[in-house]
């Protein structure tokens, strides 16, 4: 049998040895740190602190509006300076709390939050992921607690870990698997014990031999986990493609994963649920990979959430070019590119990636030459450039018809286009067009 | 400090293949054939090669102009075509039929319809067979070693053997492009290895063509003849057309089902005509009809989107 896999996907130029040996080190931010109230899928999170208050590390300072909302917890201990919107990674001003930072991290008691876990109920371990503000940390936010709680809570029998991180650059979830293996295997545990008849399974692509080893090597005699090679090829650690290719089973954009029996999480955030059950810790922290040609140095920081990005940037050094570029929040796929260094790190920040160059701009498109190419390779079987010409003509109604909402706007059309077309932009930009309209 | 950092919509870097460079690797795909042609038939395979090429780029340079659109030449689609038709000429035709055929092929077949990417059939075809039928005289003389001769495949119609062996390496009368089997195999691999064309259109085009021709073989109560079906393979334009002319991007399908089907109807039109027409060569009628076929083809082969029509598991 070939490696487990699924159909179409790329095979870009992956930059981990950029920063793939570098081991996990502290950073603490010395400003400012600032908290956008919005950074998760749902309701924005309502401030439990007013300015002038003193706030701990790990002090919940702000909590989830209703269901599909999440806690924010502070990184730092200082004073709230003020709330008020600040530019976020993603380009739009949010409401943010900030921080004054007093560099002392005074953190608030973490061992009353610790239960034996043999006497929780499945509902306190849930409360306890909420309570920590977990959300899906791979970037899209979703909370973690909404994941855990699906209608059909009898029909989950797998549980997905995503160590596939098929974003080229990004070693952030490969070091956790290296160094904390013990932390992924037990967070899996306690997920999978939310569920009567779950199974677990850890994906790994399989140009991660040494953490394919360790992980295999400490689950050998676990027998509802295994660890799963997957094959090395973009976008492989998409949802959807990673449940077929590990289950067999496909979900289309209507659905979710829960619908096939499945639960997919990031390594981070099974690391973060982890942290809050054996540790008492909420989320206040996460991995960052700060890699690319235009840092003097590359390392995976483990940073407080609400750390000024630039600070991250000098702490390498900063540029080695007086005008990088671009900088990406995220991977090169699917990231963001930023027009301010001064932005929060935030629960889906993953990566600061810093080119010398822009490779985008310097591509202008020109007519599709019908090479089939974005067809090819578009894991979603969708039509890249049929949807780009109905799109651009503002055909909604056409574009639906035609499977384009199926996208995932994972990127392999723009890439492989030998025009360079903007084939992902168009159909991005049109598929949020249609949701809106759906809401109204 | 501050800097100005570009922005922009991810997908933040792309993959090496351009248009200019997917046209670079056709050209040079296309070399072992060209180069052999100009060894079989001389210097004057070279001089139409080049007469053609150049009228090709100067007719879309000077059209882009005309119409103050941004000129394209760049891209190498030109040269290509170009190059294309003029492997697709006799050696001896006079000088003004590649410049005609240019015109042709670039002007009315591809730059009237809205340039590279809006043809709806192959622009070097295009023009080959109005060639053909304008002047089919002088399109379907052929001399080979200062003699007047047929082509290996109207001898075959004929009801004369032939020489595989001559027909595989090239050494027989024909069009410049069209008569080494091996040099345009070795260009056509090279293509697909390169993943510059798909392997789908030339293996299902060759094989459905070999199936049928079997099968009528034995229909009409021939034994196994395997040198007929390699005499049919390696003459005529079925070569240098499956491998560089059904493959063109423009004018062939872009679902991988209906490449599939394109393939078999060429192989299916292509021994239609070879066996029943009254000329002994089809390959460039069966792929401009075909070439028509390609939006329909299209419509009944859309790909089924990941997902579609799943059930939610119980």
């Amino acid at each position: 049998m070939g490696l487990l896999t699924f159909s179409g996907g790329i095979h870009p130029y992956d930059g981990k040895d950029l920063s793939k040996d570098k081991e996990i080190r502290d950073y603490l931010p010395k400003g400012d740190a600032v908290y956008p109230l919005s950074q998760h899928i749902g309701a924005p999170a309502a401030p439990l602190v007013k300015k002038g208050d003193r706030v701990l590390v790990g002090q919940k300072i702000a909590e989830a509006e209703g269901f599909v909302s999440a806690n924010i917890h502070s990184g730092v201990s200082g004073t709230v300076k003020t709330i008020e919107p600040r530019m976020t990674a993603a380009g739009t001003k949010v409401n943010s709390i900030v921080i004054d930072n007093d560099g002392l991290f005074e953190e608030v008691d973490f061992s009353e939050n610790i239960k034996p876990l043999d006497q929780l109920y499945r509902e306190d371990v849930k409360d306890a992921i909420k309570e920590a503000g977990i959300v899906g940390m791979g970037g899209a936010g979703f909370p973690t607690h909404v994941k855990l709680s699906p209608k059909n809570e009898d029909d989950i029998d797998t549980i997905i870990v995503n160590g596939a991180e098929c974003e080229p650059y990004l070693t952030s979830d490969y070091r956790r698997m290296i160094e904390v293996p013990n932390k992924i295997v037990t967070g899996l545990q306690i997920v999978i014990n939310l569920f009567d008849k779950a199974k677990g399974i850890i994906a790994i692509e399989d140009n991660k031999p040494e953490a394919i080893a360790k992980l295999t090597e400490l689950t050998k005699d676990i027998d509802n986990i295994t660890v799963r090679p997957v094959k090395t090829k973009y976008p492989q650690g998409a949802e959807r493609q990673l449940i077929y290719a590990n289950t067999g089973r496909q979900i289309n954009s209507s659905m979710l994963p829960a619908d096939v029996g499945c639960i997919v999480h990031n390594i981070d955030t099974i690391v973060a649920i982890y942290n809050a059950l054996i540790e008492g810790r909420p989320l206040y922290e996460r991995i960052v990979t700060v890699t690319g040609d235009a840092v003097n140095d590359t390392a995976n920081f483990r940073v407080r959430l609400g750390t000024n990005a630039r600070e991250l940037i000098d702490a390498m050094g900063g540029f080695n070019i007086e005008d990088p570029g671009k900088i990406i929040s995220g991977g090169p796929m699917m990231g963001k590119a930023m027009f301010s260094l001064d932005v929060p790190i935030v629960k889906g920040s993953s990566a600061l990636l810093c080119f010398r160059e822009d490779e985008v701009s310097e591509v202008e498109p020109s007519n599709c030459i019908r090479c089939g190419r974005c067809v090819e390779v578009c894991p979603g079987r969708v039509m890249p450039n049929k949807l780009a010409d109905i799109a651009s003509h503002g055909d909604l109604e056409e574009f639906v018809k035609c499977d384009g909402m199926e996208c995932c706007e994972c990127g392999c059309c723009s890439y492989v286009c030998p025009a360079k077309r903007h084939l992902t932009q168009i159909i991005a930009g049109t598929r949020k067009q249609v949701l809106a309209n759906r809401k109204r | 400090m501050d800097y100005t950092m570009k922005i922009s919509s991810s997908p933040h870097i792309r993959d090496w293949a351009s248009t200019t460079k997917l046209m670079g690797q056709v050209i040079v795909a296309l070399m072992p054939a060209t180069i052999f042609g100009i060894y079989n038939f001389g210097i004057k395979a070279l001089v139409v090669v080049l007469i053609s090429i150049i009228s090709c780029v100067i007719f879309e340079a000077g059209f882009q102009k005309l119409i103050h659109k941004k000129v394209t030449v760049g891209d190498l689609s030109a040269v290509v075509t170009g190059l294309l038709l003029a492997l697709n000429l006799p050696p001896d035709v006079p000088f003004w039929i590649p410049i005609l055929g240019s015109f042709f092929a670039i002007i009315i077949v591809k730059q009237l319809f809205g340039g590279l990417g809006q043809n709806f059939m192959n622009p070097a075809l295009g023009a080959r067979c109005f060639l053909l039928i304008s002047f089919t005289g002088r399109m379907t003389t052929f001399t080979y070693d200062a003699v007047t001769t047929a082509t290996p495949l109207a001898q075959l119609k004929a009801g004369e053997g032939a020489d595989v062996l001559s027909m595989f390496l090239g050494t027989t009368a024909g069009t410049i492009g069209e008569t080494s089997a091996v040099a345009l195999l070795i260009g056509g691999i090279f293509l697909i290895v390169r993943k510059v064309i798909n392997y789908r259109i030339p293996v299902y085009y060759l094989g459905s063509f070999s199936v049928f021709l079997m099968i009528y073989s034995f229909a009409v109560g021939r034994s196994l003849d395997l040198t007929f079906l390699l005499a049919h393979l390696f003459g005529g334009g079925l070569m240098l057309g499956a491998f560089f002319m059904a493959t063109d991007y423009v004018t062939s399908p872009i679902t991988p089902k209906g490449k599939i089907i394109f393939g078999v109807l060429l192989g299916f039109l292509t021994f239609l005509f070879r066996t029943f027409g009254g000329s002994a060569e089809g390959v460039s009628y069966a792929i401009i009809l075909s070439n028509l076929l390609v939006p329909l083809i299209e419509r009944v082969t859309v790909p089924k989107s990941f997902g579609k029509g799943a059930e939610k598991h119980e």
